[in-house]
């Protein structure tokens, strides 16, 4: 066995300038090079690099993908792989990368005839082995890396998706549109909270028009918002609630001692009239548009 | 033993909580606010949270106190200045304080006090414009 | 990873809790809210081991789990015990002059909550807050 091993390491590193092309070429049939995510030289270049560790492993860990001497080896693995995840790779041409040396390898262990047939088979098999466990590896970290981005990107979007916007002097709107999750709603508030105390802001709205659907928790969770903000001496206005929304709130059974308001311009009204405003109309205009309706000071 | 001071604002008494309260404070705090308001007919109370950093039943229940025994004595309560964490985890723990009016910093606490005193005694004039 | 322990004797203690409490929550990376969450949980609890179980003591731990880190807190009495740990954790219940949210209101707070209480012998929480 141990023989066996040290003729594979003698045929890889003797055979470097043919399995390097047919692999590579292999990879390229396979597509790797289509998408343009990664250019030729750069396909060539950890292709070769791989083919240098993986001999150095088999070398010192024989074909025991666990051994440490693969170390080096599945590292660049795992950073190919991540990059590849990051650049959109799908996990099959990920794979490839691997599975593709298979081919160009067992060609070179059958073209050497100091091999009986036994031991040639032998030595295929453990090989084969040896590279779909790495080819494991290497879909493992693409996973992982994956699901880093997923992440990531669920974080972002929690806080993009979650605009606090001023509408006038001491009133604030926070449009929500999708679905609010216990996680997302948790940011919503946190962020509309801490805007109160940045603006000063005396009433918020809360427009839930663009909410497909609130559950039990979410419905909590906002009424725990409204709470939070009364504590802090600002009133909500929540604005744009759905009937099948308005049902779940009262079987909730909470007591909704909270100001609604069909749409955000009616819950605006409040809000102007509350801090001391109203919206009248300067001139009569022909079509009746609302571009000369300008908010001013209400006299107490 | 320490006591948070109370000063004496116009009709109203102020209140800054700047330590971290232990229960002996709370409850002396509730006891001399009392007196107070009775001593100097005071018809406000704010008391300023800014500073504090939680707010646990305790104290919930002191604020809870001082208003209700604020407005048997014709004084109305006003709680200024809560943090967004406090206010989130006052919430959580149950406690709403319904029955304390709140505002977000002095000034609009005492645009609270002074709105009151302006509907209960119509011959006072106040400037009221922001 | 760290701990420390802290008896709680007096009104004071309570406040020595909650600054503990802090210096850890901080050190466990949580967010302020996070924070503010914690360390009032162990407020209450901290009171709940001196108003009712006599006094006792806090076993203050920073912890590692899965990646993520926390603060873990016990809180251990000699005091009578609960009979009815169920109801005491409903909120309202209360034996002495809280509002009867410090059981209830503490697990609310955490991410993790155990009881453990027998009549007679005195009664051990844990929370925990993690990142």
């Amino acid at each position: 066995m141990a023989a066996n091993t040290g003729t594979v390491v003698e045929l890889v590193g003797s055979n470097e300038q043919t399995i390097l092309p047919e692999w590579v070429d292999l990879q390229k049939k396979a597509g790797s090079l289509q998408t343009g995510r990664i250019s030729e030289g750069e396909l060539l270049s950890q292709s070769r690099e791989f083919l240098h560790l993986l001999r150095d492993g088999l070398a010192r860990g024989g074909t025991d993908a666990s051994n440490p001497a693969y170390g080096p080896a599945k590292q660049l693995l795992a950073d190919i792989s991540r990059s590849r995840a990051l650049q959109g790779f799908s996990p099959g041409e990920t794979a490839t990368f691997i599975f593709s040396l298979k081919q160009p390898l067992f060609n070179t262990l059958n073209r050497n005839t100091a091999l009986s047939p036994a031991q040639a088979s032998e030595l295929t098999w453990s090989v084969t082995l040896l590279l779909d466990e790495l080819g494991i590896f290497t879909l493992e970290v693409f996973q992982k890396s994956r699901e880093e981005v997923i992440v990531r990107q669920q974080r972002e979007i929690a806080e993009l998706s979650t605009p606090v916007v001023k509408l006038w002097d001491g009133v604030l709107a926070l449009p929500l549109i999708g679905t609010l999750d216990s996680q997302r709603t948790q940011v919503v508030m946190e962020n509309l909270l801490q805007t109160i105390v940045e603006t000063e802001a005396q009433i918020a709205i809360i427009d839930i028009t663009g909410v497909p659907t609130v559950d039990t928790l979410t419905a909590q969770h906002l009424l725990k918002t409204v709470a939070a903000a009364r504590l802090m001496g600002a009133d909500c206005i929540i604005s744009g609630i759905r009937p099948q929304i308005a049902q779940t709130m009262v079987h909730l059974g909470v007591e909704l001692n909270v100001v609604s308001k069909a749409t955000l311009a009616d819950a605006f009204a409040v809000a102007l009239d509350r801090t001391g405003r109203a919206v009248i109309k300067l001139r009569k205009t022909a079509a009746g548009s609302d571009k000369n309706l300008k908010p001013v000071e209400k006299g107490l | 033993m320490d006591r948070i001071p109370i000063l004496k604002f116009g009709n109203a008494l102020l209140v800054t909580i700047q330590v971290d309260m232990h229960d002996r404070l709370a409850t002396a705090l509730e006891e001399d606010l009392t007196s107070k308001i009775v001593e100097h007919n005071a018809k406000g109370v704010l008391i300023d949270i800014s500073a504090l950093e939680i707010v646990d039943s305790f104290i919930g229940r002191m604020l809870d106190n001082i208003a209700a025994v604020s407005r048997i004595l014709d004084a109305d309560t006003v709680v200024v200045g809560m943090r967004p964490a406090v206010a989130i985890t006052l919430v959580e723990l149950g406690l709403s304080l319904t029955g304390v009016k709140t505002a977000l910093n002095v000034e609009r606490g005492m645009e609270l006090i002074k709105a009151r005193l302006r509907t209960s005694d119509t011959d006072e004039e106040d400037d009221v414009e922001e | 990873m760290k701990s420390e322990r802290l008896d709680i004797r007096s009104s004071d203690d309570v406040v020595r809790v909650r600054q503990l409490t802090r210096t850890l929550a901080i050190e466990a990376g949580l967010s302020l809210v996070d924070q503010t969450k914690i360390i009032t949980a162990a407020s209450e609890l901290a009171r709940n081991t001196l108003d009712y179980g006599g006094g006792g003591v806090l076993l203050a731990e920073l912890v590692e789990a899965l990646g993520r880190r926390g603060v873990r807190l016990t809180f251990e009495d000699h005091g009578p015990g609960i009979s009815d740990v169920e109801a005491a954790l409903k909120d309202g219940f209360t034996s002495g002059k809280g509002m009867g949210l410090g059981l209830g209101g503490a697990r609310r707070l955490s991410n993790e909550f155990s009881i453990q209480s027998k009549p007679g012998e005195g009664t051990k929480v844990a929370i925990a807050r993690w990142k």
